[in-house]
């Protein structure tokens, strides 16, 4: 059982309870490996992501950030699983920014689009089956007997039918001396005889959890570490002209004010102090171009861009003609505002900057601790802002408080806050974002406007569908462009509305329809930042898709369950799903006065998932959310209990979108500003959630957004069927629906 | 001068009487367990214990708490130990990010001390002036359940 320590400051370690014992200790800051230990035991680093001590403890180097996900959970199973290892042996350190360490799927240091149990399955896996190989080549030499005589048992090497066994940590002598090194080439376990894959293993990380010794980012203490808060322009991009800090600089505690990109950074000896100072800030701003934007403008813009042919992204048999020929069409536009992630941690970053020793005008070096989604990127925009080398900056990665897409800022926007305040102290500097500049961030989910039309066959099947999809683009203009910009068009603002697979999103709805036009307008990147929000695209595409498709299974008289099953008969994985969720939520009996059901499928990132929600709704519009069945399709689901609470949270986040979620522009300013304002689910808000996973051997896929996808367009689709109206514009309490 | 009784421990410190408990143990203290989330009591993240009673330290001035008993996540527990709300918080595996779970069981070690078999209800309104962004809240209501069906329960 381990501490890692943070720099700069010691931290009493808790032990587990008295009941406790289970799991592993884990970092929350850890940044350089312990460089004395691989010098006196050469042998003990077996590959990149595994170290062996000579007291057997597994120290694994994890390249992918943990923010709730589940991350150190499932990577320390898949090596455990392969290496043999004892759970409580294990030691978890962070694994430094360096091309080696990047996500083969992306290339980048990035966790991100639910794909890191995917992305790591091979490599640690592979890594750990290296280590247990070496330990049993190791062991045959030493005992000059045939390795097939030879077993592991959690962190041993045994002889199976003779009385020697041996630590992995004693056999590191041997490795030495006899230059024994890893093999690329080693085999890997069958899943049918995983013993830790497959089983409910709590967090890795748990009980630092729930006694205060989680180390987040916010939470990093450095010596002579000073505290900033940024007064920024009202106007997302204005810039301030004059500032006087006289009132400031009288707060007990201020050091010292500055201009940063950002705005005007205090800086003080405690964030408090900080903040004080920052709010007594007198700043004279220009605010820009973007004060006479407002929401209600791009609504009007991008309705009637809706009307207007955009970039054809699909255009499957010949929706036109069909739709031309047909007499009764349907026809809706459905609008989306912008979102924030409102994590619970604000955003933070601390950073330290050295001047060179010999030339006091030159950076020598930068090291920044934050809790980053995104740390390639992070660490490249700094060097370019420093104009340093990249391995000059160093990145540390210490717990994360939410992020939901967030902290995978393309702009790195609140670490060069921290950054540019830091440059020039010769100290650490911490900058925290108050909850009102997080919320006011312009990071947001985008506004969306889709415009869709469909036409009936005589057996009330949808025969012909055609969505105008309108919003800024994601990835437009950033250093994404070439991989998720097909043709022009952002593919996150299609995904999920597409039939066949786009660029690198390798899947389609599920759904054949037989003639299939989607056509996409991306309108200037104006205002403030279009950003990743879990389950990107699916968050507005989910609703328009999925309740469009509701209003085209009442308009041909079917039920929405059935059609969807009609409709994924050559798609047998979501056919599979849908039918689960049939039996699991006895769609076909009635729940009585007052209550009704709704539901919706979506695939996201491969994994198919299909919800249904059951609400009761009052005479005055209020309503609750009393279950939610979700069955998913995973593929191997290496951690049942961490797939559960990824949908458990995945289903909250979007009932709070749908049910309050809404970030308005107006003059050119955030109108929210807080939780008072920017409504999000509470404990009695919660609904009773049963998850489903569909049993499988394919290659493990995604959970932590696959839930998100769904639940919005199912409770507006069981808000219809329980009154009658139909929402196209959201959040439903807009409609004087509120959750209780 | 302010003296100030947090779990079980005095400790002075020079800060400014409107200055709320939150920071004074954040970045004074260095007791980073209690969390900053809202700065308007409408999030439940900085929630402490004052004379037993939870409370929001992050509108809390300093000044008000003087001579009374400040209890943290770090002191719920004796020594290197967890209560039994901590406890089940790891058994039912309810943190995800973990961000706003101090606060959590600030308020449920409370409530469960005031009321040792709580319905739903009670759970809904002692524990609304939180929010949890993960979506943990199934898993906190099953953990209180758990703590409160046990036979002997004993949280400090
Ligand atoms: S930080 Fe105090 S209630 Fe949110
Ligand atoms: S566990 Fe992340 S906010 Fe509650």
């Amino acid at each position: 059982m381990r501490w890692s320590l943070a720099q700069g400051f010691s931290r009493r370690s808790f032990l587990r309870g008295a009941a406790g014992g289970t799991g592993s200790l884990i970092l929350g800051v850890k940044y350089s490996p312990a460089e004395g230990a691989i010098k006196k035991h050469p042998s003990s680093v077996i590959n990149n992501f595994i170290r062996v001590d000579p007291d057997n403890t597994t120290t694994l180097l994890i390249n992918y950030a943990e923010f709730g996900n589940g991350a150190y959970t499932s990577l320390a199973m898949m090596v455990a699983e392969e290496m043999d290892i004892d759970w409580n042996t294990i030691v978890l350190e962070e694994a430094p920014t360096e091309p080696k360490y990047y996500s083969p799927l992306f290339k980048e240091y990035l966790t991100a689009g639910s794909v890191t149990t995917l992305s790591a399955w091979m490599p640690m896996r592979t890594a750990g089956a290296q280590a247990r190989d070496l330990f049993l080549r190791a062991a045959a030499l030493k005992w000059d007997t045939d390795i097939k005589a030879l077993d592991t048992q959690l962190g041993n090497v045994i002889e199976r039918n003779g009385d020697r066994s041996s630590t992995y940590g004693d056999l590191l002598v041997t490795i030495e001396k006899e230059s024994l090194t890893a093999l690329s080439n080693v085999s890997l376990k069958n899943p049918k005889s995983f013993k830790l894959i497959g089983t409910n293993t709590k967090r890795i990380e748990g009980t630092e959890k729930v006694n205060g010794s989680a180390i987040y980012g916010i939470d990093i203490k450095l010596p002579g570490m000073l505290y900033g808060s940024v007064a920024r322009c009202p106007v997302y991009g204005g810039k301030a002209l004059s500032w006087n800090d006289s009132k400031t600089m009288a707060v007990k505690g201020v050091v010292k004010t500055k201009r940063i990109s950002s705005g005007i950074v205090v800086l003080a000896k405690d964030f408090w102090s900080a903040k004080k100072g920052r709010d007594a800030l007198e700043v004279v701003w220009d605010e820009g171009q973007n004060a006479s934007l407002s929401s209600e403008k791009f609504y009007s813009e991008y309705k009637a861009l809706a009307s207007k042919p955009g970039m054809l992204a699909e255009d499957i048999g010949n929706s036109l003609k069909v739709l031309h020929e047909t007499r009764d069409t349907i026809e809706a536009v459905y609008e989306m505002p912008y979102l924030a992630h409102a994590c619970m941690e604000p955003m933070n970053c601390t950073a330290m900057v050295e001047q060179d020793n010999a030339d006091t005008d030159k950076i020598s070096k930068c090291e920044i601790w934050s809790g980053t989604q995104y740390q390639s990127n992070d660490q490249e925009i700094v060097s370019k802002l420093l104009n340093i080398p990249q391995q000059s900056v160093t990145v540390h990665r210490p717990l994360i408080g939410g992020s939901f897409g967030r902290r995978a800022s393309k702009t790195a926007d609140f670490t060069v806050d921290a950054v540019e305040a830091a440059n020039g102290e010769n100290v650490p500097v911490q900058v925290i974002w108050s909850r009102e500049e997080d919320i006011r961030g312009a990071h947001y989910r985008p506004l969306f406007v889709h415009k869709l039309r469909g036409a009936l066959d005589d057996k009330g099947m949808p025969l012909a569908w055609h969505q105008t999809v309108v919003g800024q683009s994601i990835m437009q203009g950033t250093k994404h462009d070439p991989a998720y910009m097909v043709r022009g068009m952002d593919i996150y603002s299609l995904d999920g509305c597409l039939q066949e697979p786009f660029g690198v999103f390798r899947y389609g709805t599920s759904y054949a329809i037989p003639n299939h036009r989607v056509e996409s307008h991306n309108p200037p990147k104006v205002g403030v930042n279009p950003h990743e929000w879990r389950a990107v695209g699916h968050t507005h595409t989910g609703i328009a898709y999925e309740c469009f498709l509701d209003e085209m299974a009442h308009a041909g008289g079917k039920d929405p369950l059935d059609l969807r099953l009609e409709l994924t008969k050559d798609n047998p994985r979501m056919n599979k799903v849908l039918k689960l969720l049939e039996e699991k939520t006895d769609w076909n009996t009635s729940l009585g006065e007052g209550r009704a059901r709704g539901m919706a499928a979506r695939i996201y990132s491969v994994s198919p998932c299909a919800q249904a929600v059951e609400i009761t709704l009052l005479d005055n519009g209020e309503f609750s959310i009393d279950k939610v069945v979700c069955v998913i399709d995973c593929g191997i689901a290496v951690n049942p209990l961490g797939i559960e609470s990824q949908v458990q949270g995945g289903i909250s986040i979007g009932i709070s979108a749908v049910a309050f979620g809404n970030i308005e522009i107006v003059d050119g300013r955030i109108k929210q500003s807080n939780f008072h304002d920017y409504n999000v689910m509470r404990i009695n808000h919660m609904p009773e959630i049963e998850v489903h996973i569909i049993p499988s051997e394919e290659m493990p896929t995604g959970v932590g957004e696959q839930a998100t996808a769904p639940i919005a367009p199912a409770v507006a689709n069981a808000i219809f069927a329980a009154s009658g109206t139909r929402v196209r514009s959201f959040p439903l309490s807009k409609h004087g629906f509120k959750l209780i | 001068m302010t003296t100030l009784s947090v779990n079980e421990k005095k400790h002075t410190v020079e800060v400014e009487a409107d200055t709320p408990l939150l920071w004074v143990l954040r970045d004074h203290l260095n007791m980073t367990g209690t969390k900053y989330g809202c700065g308007i009591a409408q999030c439940g993240a900085c929630t402490v214990h004052i004379d037993g009673s939870p409370q929001r330290s992050c509108v809390l001035p300093v000044s008000a708490v003087e001579g009374k008993e400040i209890t943290t996540i770090e002191g719920l527990a004796d020594a290197e130990l967890l209560n039994e709300v901590q406890q089940a918080w790891l058994d039912f595996d309810v943190a995800q990010c973990g961000y706003c779970q101090s606060g959590q069981i600030m308020t449920a070690t409370a409530l469960l001390n005031h009321n040792s078999s709580p319905s739903d209800e009670d759970i809904d309104a002692a524990m609304s002036g939180h929010i949890c962004r993960c979506g943990t809240y199934q898993r906190i209501r099953e953990a209180i359940h758990h703590v409160a069906n046990k036979p002997s329960v004993n949280i400090k």
